[in-house]
């Protein structure tokens, strides 16, 4: 007789070996390894809780641990790809393939292991690619995930950094998956349910607070003349025009320097109201002074950010926070507030091609995407209008009929024509491309399509790629503001200076922009004890942060 | 080291009397410009010190826009390089002509 309960006879054969080493739900740090054993299957899909900021890391050194004869070739299935304990595994032979989305701090490691065999790669996807794929192809069998705290039946605190374990629970306990929960503490009650008792199965206290790294604070000492000089360009030449309220910024020290020139260059072109009030994003300390001087409305999270917690708790106005008190953050809800609801998305990249196509992959280096693709795209299931983006729609479709004409989301890649150690910004051909024929992949990781692109800023000017119609057009655009990069020194004089007529390219002085106005006493906050003063003695900078 | 010397007439003099000043700072990606009004009104002289060899053709591109953009004529300016990016030495020597416009 044909039965369908397969799956879930083969979790309560696991939770039962699980139980073995548990008290109730409970299983001592100590015990963790033999848990793994227990509970996870050679061959599993296992999803170990690795986010942008919030670290398994007490079950990554669990599973590290495991005997490769009873677990092994694991397919994990994880969005960041952060300690070294998650590669150490492809070394023993625990994992053997992987589909991931950002790799940030192990680029380069993750890179050889590549090219050395060592791991197997599905695809790197863009965040609501692979939470989408964790319902359809790539459900997890085992999630390994971490919690501030938890009590006896299971209910999890996530803290500020809730971060992607929703998603990672929901696709798993549903689908007859087993969830394993690492938290700093076993208490009595939780301050908040983040995530109900009945979806997590074992709990494991960890003997110090899980890692967090504190990825979004930019310390405004480090700020360059040449960076505020973008940032200039880009409030007065594209915030302004389009009247641009609603958007995500990248985490770049140029984005960083807009934040702290809203509360003064934007004061002074009488900006504040008109733009830049209502954010996805996490909490940036940069945008402090912006806050404090009543520019921003509205901020909705991915996770949160090391320092934050007071500052955030007592502007509950402006933050998403639970009964509390505390921030809540929702990677999933946050990417797809930004895809969709978000008319722009400005951010830096490491290189660019002649028709704008974008990447942070270099030969050596496999940082993978994280937010930047879905923040970064045109939303082709966008329907309600909004100015920026019926304007943008109008710019590139002039012609087109206004009521079934598509609006178009703003998405500017902003940076310096050379980068650290002088490496140019611009290319001829992408790293990208090389490494996907190295690799032999189907698709070369390309972080933003050149043909979602609207904008370029650097510190020679705007090429707005919305006006161009031709992809010679867009490529001399594109040179017209590359520098003294080969890019840019391979331009057609007379056909920059036609482009730059038509406002196709627009320079500093078009813009009415002196660059020696470019200065640091411009920024509201200049060293990162400033911000602490901005934000009354509540933000909290990590140790690394502080010269005091 | 390298050094170069290039020399460019212009259409017309700096702004100001000043004499002499100095903009930047030696240090690695960063550089230092002297600027001294010492020549005929219609020409100007950029000499350089670098740390970094192999980048004249990127000098000469920089230069000629500079001297186009400004005009810097009677200005003589030395400029100790320690690597900077060309933007950077386009945003030094804007600096050092403004830096002129004054009094003595």
């Amino acid at each position: 007789m044909a039965t369908w309960q397969h799956e879930r006879e083969a979790r309560d054969t696991r939770l039962q070996a699980g139980s073995a080493v548990a008290k109730g739900k409970i299983v001592e740090a100590c015990d963790a390894t033999r848990l793994l054993e227990a509970i996870v299957r050679p061959g599993d899909r296992v999803c170990l809780e690795g986010d942008n900021q919030k670290q398994a890391d007490l079950l990554s050194a669990a599973l590290l641990a495991v005997d490769p004869a009873k677990v092994n070739n694991l397919h994990m299935v994880q969005s960041g790809v952060v300690l070294p304990e998650h590669l150490d595994i492809f070394e023993r032979g625990v994992a053997k393939r992987l589909d991931y989305a950002y790799s940030g701090p192990q680029s380069a490691r993750i890179a050889k292991m590549l090219f050395g065999g060592k791991i197997e790669l599905g695809a790197v996807h863009t965040y609501l690619e692979l939470f989408a794929r964790y319902f359809i192809d790539l459900t997890p069998n085992v999630a390994l995930i971490a919690a501030v705290s938890a009590d006896r039946q299971g209910n999890l605190y996530t803290g500020p950094n809730t971060e992607d374990t929703p998603t990672v629970v929901e696709a798993t306990a549903f689908k007859d998956g087993i969830v394993v929960a690492q938290v700093n503490q076993i208490v009595d009650t939780v301050p908040r349910v983040d995530i109900p008792g009945d979806r997590v199965h074992f709990i494991v206290e960890a003997d110090k607070p899980f890692f967090v790294e504190p990825l979004f604070t930019r310390d405004p000492a480090a700020i360059t003349e040449g960076q505020i000089l973008t940032a200039m360009l880009a409030i007065k030449g594209i915030y302004a025009p389009y009247g641009v309220q609603r958007l995500n910024h990248g985490i770049g020290f140029s984005t960083a320097a807009i934040e702290l020139l809203l509360p003064t260059y934007g004061e002074k072109l009488g900006l504040k109201g008109k733009v830049a009030s209502r954010f996805a994003l996490n909490p940036h300390p940069a945008l402090i002074p912006a806050i404090e001087s009543g520019w921003v409305k509205q901020i909705h999270s991915f996770g949160s950010e090391v320092g934050m917690d007071d500052y955030i708790r007592a502007r509950a106005d402006i933050y998403f926070t639970g009964a509390d008190g505390s921030l809540r953050s929702n990677r999933a809800f946050c990417q797809t507030a930004g895809l969709y609801a978000c008319d722009m998305f400005i951010g830096s990249t490491l290189q660019i091609d002649l028709q704008g196509n974008s990447s942070t992959v270099t030969t050596s280096r496999i940082a993978g995407f994280g937010g930047a693709p879905n923040m970064g795209a045109d939303a082709r299931g966008r329907r309600h209008p909004s100015e920026p983006w019926l304007k943008a729609g109008q710019e590139a479709d002039p012609d087109g009929h206004a009521l079934l004409r598509r609006g178009r989301k703003l998405v500017v890649q902003i940076g310096e024509t050379f980068g650290e150690k002088n490496v140019p910004l611009f290319v001829e051909k992408l790293d990208a491309l090389e490494l996907a024929d190295r690799l032999k992949l189907d698709l070369a990781p390309v972080m933003i399509y050149g043909d979602d692109v609207t904008h370029i800023v650097t510190e020679e000017g705007i090429a707005n790629l919305l006006l161009c119609r031709s992809s010679d057009e867009r490529e001399q655009a594109i040179r017209g503001i590359a520098g003294y990069t080969d890019v840019g020194r391979g331009r057609d004089a007379r056909q920059v200076q036609c482009l730059r007529e038509r406002g196709v390219i627009r320079r500093p002085e078009d813009l009415g922009i002196d660059p020696l106005d470019a200065d640091r006493g411009m920024l509201a906050a200049r060293s990162i004890k400033d911000l602490v003063h901005w934000s009354g003695g509540l933000y909290a900078p990590p140790s690394k942060f502080r010269n005091w | 080291m390298e050094d170069l010397s290039l020399r460019h007439d212009t259409p017309q003099p700096a702004a100001g009397t000043r004499k002499m000043a100095i903009v930047g700072v030696v240090a690695s990606g960063n550089l230092e410009v002297l600027v001294e009004r010492v020549l005929p009104d219609r020409e100007c002289a950029v000499d350089i010190r670098t740390a970094a060899e192999g980048f004249g053709e990127v000098w000469n591109a920089v230069v000629a826009d500079f001297v186009g953009r400004y005009s810097p004529g009677g200005l003589k300016f030395s400029i100790n390089d320690g690597g900077a990016r060309p933007d950077t030495v386009s945003l030094r020597l804007a600096q050092a002509v403004r830096s002129m416009e004054g009094g003595q």
